[in-house]
C-alpha cells in the first residue's frame, strides 16, 4: 500500500474522504450536553482559584485568569452564557481574589452589559479588534479592582498594576487559544 | 465572529420581553455586586467565612503545590552550594573568626546589661508565647492587597490581630481564621501599620506598606530626614499588638521625610512561620475602646 492510502485509513487526509463529522450530530451519538455547558464553566472556575497555587510576588503580578477566561469565552461565543452569570462567577472569584468582597460580582456584571453593547455596535470583528477589545477590558478590570482597594484602605500607587496590565495583555491570546481548544473538546462527539 | 442570531427578535413581543429580562436580569446583578461591595467597605469581616471555606476547600491544592515548589528551590540551592565552593569556604571560615569574637563581646555586654537592669530593678522578662507554627500556602497575587493563606495545624487558639512573624523577621498579623487556614495581613499591604524603632537609637516611627513590595517608614517627629541606607528597623511594641524586637525591615533608600524600605522576612522563602500571642492584650483592647468612643463622638459632631 502506498503512503497515500495508509494515511487515508487513519483519515489523515479528509481530502477524498466525506467531510469530517467530528462536530456533527449523529444517530445514537448525542453530544453530552454535560461536557458542553460544563466545559467552559470550570474553566473560568479553575481561572479564579489559580490565586491559591503558591505565587509569592511583591507587586501584584498574577493576571486575572478568571476574568480573562471569562471575556475571552463571551467573544468567542457570544450567547453563551446569560446575562446574569457575572453575579456567580463574581462571587466564585471574590471568594478567592482578596480584592473586597463584591468588586468581582460588580465588574463582571457590568463587563456583559459593554460587551453586550460592543456587539451591536462592531458587529463584525476580527482577531486583533478582539484582542484590544479584551485588553481595554482587562486594563479597566484591574484598574477598578485597585480603586475599589482604596475604598477600604489607603490606595495604593497606581502604578504598580502597569506590569499586571502589561502581562494580562500579552497573555490574552494564549488565553484565547486554551479556550478554543476546549471549545473543540466540549463540541467534539 | 457572526453576530449572534437572537439579538433581533423581530416583531414577537415575547421574544422582546424575554431579551428585555435579560438586561434587567444582568443590570441587578451589577446593584447587587454594589451592595455587596458596600458592606464589604462598611464591614471588611464581613464575608469571612465565606472567603475560610474557600481557603479551606483549595488548601490541599495549596500544600501540595507548595511542598513541590519548595523541594525544586532546595535542590536549586543545594547545587549552587558547590559552585565555588573553596573561595566561598574560605572566606567563610573568615567570617567564623570574626564573628565568634563579636559573640563573645556581646556575650559580655549582655551579662553587664542583666547586672545593671536588676540594679535598677526593671523587670524585662516577658515570654512571647507562640501559639502556634505554619506554612504560608499562597498570596493574593494579582490583587493590590498583600494576603497570605497560613496553613497550620489546627486554629484553635488562634484569633484575628495576632502577629507572625519568621526566624527572620515580622511577617504580617492574622485577620482571619478558618478550620486549619488563616488569612495574614502582610507587612506589605496598605492597610498594615506598624509601630517601629531603629535599632541603633530607639528613633520612633510607622511601617506603612506600599503593596508593592516595599515600606514607608514614617518618623514621629516629621521634618529633617533621619534615616540613612541600610538603618534596621525593629518592632517597638507600642500599640500592645506586635512583641518588641521583632525585625522589621532595612532602610533603603529617602524619600522626602520618610525612608523606603524593604521587609527582612519574606513569606516566599520562609519555610515556617511562628503566630505569636498578641503582646498586651489588655492595653490593645483599651486602646481599641478609646478609638471607638472618639469615632462614636466625631460621628455625634457630624
Amino acid at each position: 500500500m502506498t503512503n497515500l492510502h495508509k494515511n487515508l485509513r487513519k483519515k489523515k487526509f479528509n481530502l477524498f474522504t466525506k467531510k469530517s463529522r467530528t462536530y456533527e450530530s449523529r444517530l445514537n451519538r448525542k453530544h453530552s450536553l454535560f461536557k458542553m455547558r460544563a466545559g467552559p464553566i470550570i474553566t473560568v472556575l479553575l481561572g479564579s482559584i489559580i490565586t491559591t497555587l503558591p505565587f509569592f510576588t511583591n507587586l501584584p503580578l498574577l493576571p486575572p485568569f478568571g476574568f480573562m477566561i471569562f471575556i475571552a469565552w463571551r467573544f468567542m461565543r457570544p450567547g453563551i452564557w446569560p446575562m446574569w452569570v457575572g453575579l456567580p462567577f463574581g462571587i466564585f472569584d471574590d471568594i478567592f481574589s482578596g480584592a473586597p468582597f463584591g468588586s468581582a460580582v460588580l465588574i463582571w456584571s457590568i463587563a456583559m452589559l459593554v460587551a453586550e453593547y460592543i456587539d451591536s455596535r462592531i458587529i463584525w470583528r476580527d482577531y486583533l479588534l478582539d484582542w484590544i477589545i479584551a485588553s481595554l477590558f482587562i486594563a479597566i478590570y484591574l484598574t477598578l479592582n485597585l480603586l475599589f482597594i482604596g475604598l477600604i484602605q489607603p490606595l495604593p500607587n497606581p502604578l504598580i498594576i502597569l506590569p499586571q496590565i502589561l502581562f494580562s495583555i500579552l497573555l490574552y491570546p494564549l488565553v484565547v487559544r486554551f479556550c478554543a481548544h476546549v471549545d473543540a473538546w466540549r463540541l467534539r462527539q | 465572529m457572526a453576530p449572534p442570531k437572537n439579538r433581533r427578535p423581530g416583531f414577537s413581543r415575547k421574544a422582546q420581553y424575554s431579551i428585555f429580562a435579560t438586561y434587567v436580569l444582568a443590570i441587578a446583578g451589577a446593584i447587587i455586586g454594589a451592595l455587596l461591595l458596600l458592606i464589604s467597605i462598611l464591614d471588611p469581616k464581613g464575608f469571612s467565612a465565606l472567603r475560610m471555606a474557600g481557603a479551606e476547600a483549595t488548601a490541599p491544592i495549596g500544600r501540595f503545590f507548595n511542598s513541590v515548589r519548595r523541594t525544586a528551590v532546595n535542590s536549586s540551592e543545594n547545587m549552587s552550594h558547590y559552585w565555588d565552593a573553596a573561595s566561598k569556604n574560605k572566606a567563610l571560615d573568615s567570617k567564623v573568626n570574626q564573628l565568634e569574637r563579636e559573640v563573645i563581646a556581646l556575650k559580655a555586654s549582655k551579662l553587664e546589661n542583666e547586672r545593671l537592669k536588676s540594679l535598677m530593678k526593671i523587670s524585662t522578662e516577658n515570654d512571647i508565647k507562640i501559639v502556634t507554627v505554619g506554612r504560608f500556602l499562597s498570596t493574593s497575587a494579582s490583587s493590590g492587597r498583600k494576603i497570605a493563606v497560613l496553613s497550620v495545624d489546627s486554629t484553635n487558639n488562634l484569633k484575628a490581630g495576632q502577629p507572625v512573624r519568621s526566624k527572620d523577621g515580622l511577617i504580617g498579623r492574622i485577620t482571619e481564621t478558618g478550620l486549619t487556614t488563616a488569612r495574614v495581613l502582610l507587612l506589605t499591604d496598605t492597610g498594615n501599620v506598624v509601630p517601629v524603632t531603629r535599632l541603633s537609637d530607639g528613633l520612633p516611627a510607622f511601617a506603612t506598606g506600599q503593596a508593592d513590595g516595599s515600606l514607608t517608614i514614617r518618623p514621629l517627629n516629621l521634618g529633617e530626614n533621619p534615616f540613612s541606607n541600610g538603618d534596621i528597623l525593629i518592632t517597638s511594641g507600642n500599640g500592645g499588638l506586635y512583641p518588641p524586637n521583632i525585625p522589621v525591615a532595612t532602610i533603603v533608600d529617602k524619600i522626602n521625610d520618610s525612608g523606603k524600605a524593604m521587609p527582612i522576612a519574606d513569606p516566599a522563602t520562609t519555610d515556617y512561620s511562628m503566630v505569636l500571642e498578641i503582646y498586651e492584650p489588655e492595653a490593645r483592647e483599651l486602646l481599641q475602646e478609646i478609638v471607638e468612643e472618639a469615632d462614636t463622638e466625631e460621628e455625634g459632631a457630624l
